[in-house]
């Protein structure tokens, strides 16, 4: 368990390298959104990344960016039909911030930096690291500020369509809790960022004591 | 729509980084010092307004009636990459002073999400060409006004007592959070 935490932590794309920064504080008003965000954004780092690997030897060097820019984009507006055809509310609520996974620093970066100089199983592997902790973090943003901003947690709601469930739970009774609508707010997204941040050096320095 | 008011709208309360989330790389790399915030916005804005014209005309007039609005982030993002290889060599040739200050944060802009974002949400708003121009202006001049107070801000932080696990980035976020309130409010109640 220990080392699965420090598998995902130790590169983790948000927490750790600070990337991908726009959709991890804009789409994170609750878990739901969250984590199928982190998912989409894996699926897209995933598919560029196997083809980048398989490519690289066939595109020059000082095409590299534009190229694999192109790459992800194709990925990207695969996903966004796709989206938009099987789970409209989703795709709904996401709105622009599909679009730009395409400049998501994280999938670009990856592709430059570890699947143009390794193997195709290597960069799979790599592809599922960075994306799972991104889907992790982002699952704890969405977590927390939906908690705190409304006192729900939702799990599946807009994607109910697709699988036949509606999970949506209380979690504190109301009369004990008021849930602080800040959280929910784009405000408070920068709050709850700088307080799990300020955390998690907290828990590190713990670490190398 | 009221011009003005879409301005000012797009300026304060529904400030792109700070309400949108859009340009937060640069929002927090680059502006930690006054000057590079500066240039930094400047390059954005153009990119911006340029690009938002053309993307309007492309959108409007060649994907619109072919029946394929689909490609949009393919070609949009086309479009931005070849503008700023485009304005880069542009200056380089005609303005060498220019050129030596904004030189490094032209390459970063291609994959500032704030262009992107700002192209796209012009298309999803379906804003007229005089609204497109409005809107852009105002939200890149919103970015630069942002991301200038807060290099300032951070210049201060520098120097601040603060709890170590929170120095840096933390304390950055936090201090955006209290900049992101401020602006809000704008909205009014």
């Amino acid at each position: 368990m220990k080392k699965i935490i420090k598998w995902l932590m130790d590169e983790n794309p948000l927490f750790v390298l600070c990337l991908g920064l726009c959709p991890a504080l804009a789409v994170t008003t609750n878990f739901e959104n969250g984590y199928l965000m982190g998912l989409c954004v894996m699926m897209v780092l995933l598919l560029s990344n196997i083809t980048v690997s398989l490519l690289s030897r066939f595109i020059s060097d000082h095409m590299r960016v534009p190229a694999y820019i192109m790459i992800i984009a194709t990925f990207v507006t695969i996903l966004e039909l796709l989206l938009q055809t099987y789970v409209e509310p989703l795709s709904k609520v996401l709105g622009i911030y599909i679009p730009l996974i395409v400049v998501n620093c994280i999938i670009l970066g990856r592709a430059l930096s570890y699947a143009s100089k390794h193997k195709l199983k290597d960069s799979i592997l790599d592809a599922l690291k960075i994306g799972l902790g991104y889907t992790l973090a982002l699952g704890l943003l969405g977590f927390i500020r939906e908690l705190i901003g409304s006192n729900t947690i939702t799990i599946m709601d807009r994607i109910s369509g697709l699988t036949g469930y509606v999970m949506k739970y209380e979690v504190f009774p109301t009369n004990d809790f008021i849930p602080n609508a800040l959280f929910t707010s784009p405000a408070g997204a920068f709050l709850t960022m700088g307080l799990v941040l300020g955390i998690i050096n907290m828990l590190r320095k713990g670490d190398v004591k | 729509m009221n011009l003005i008011g879409l301005f000012i709208t797009s300026v304060l309360a529904e400030n792109v980084v700070l309400t949108k989330f859009l340009g937060m790389c640069p929002f927090f790399g680059v502006s930690k010092d006054k000057e590079g915030s500066f240039g930094m916005g400047l390059a954005v804005m153009l990119v911006i307004t340029l690009s938002s014209l053309v993307t309007y005309f492309l959108y409007n007039y060649v994907l619109v009636p072919s029946d394929t609005e689909y490609l949009r982030t393919l070609l949009f993002i086309l479009v931005i990459a070849s503008f700023v290889q485009l304005f880069d060599i542009i200056i380089k040739k005609n303005f060498k002073s220019l050129h030596n200050s904004l030189g490094i944060y032209l390459p970063l802009i291609s994959t500032n999400c704030a262009v992107l974002g700002v192209v796209l949400l012009n298309i999803q708003n379906k804003f007229t060409l005089l609204e497109v121009l409005t809107y852009s202006i105002g939200s890149s001049f919103g970015f630069m006004l942002v991301i200038y107070i807060f290099s300032t801000i951070r210049e201060r932080l520098k120097h601040a007592p603060i709890i170590r696990s929170f120095r840096g980035l933390p304390i950055a976020f936090i201090t955006a959070f209290i900049m992101a309130l401020v602006f809000s409010r704008y909205i009014g109640a």
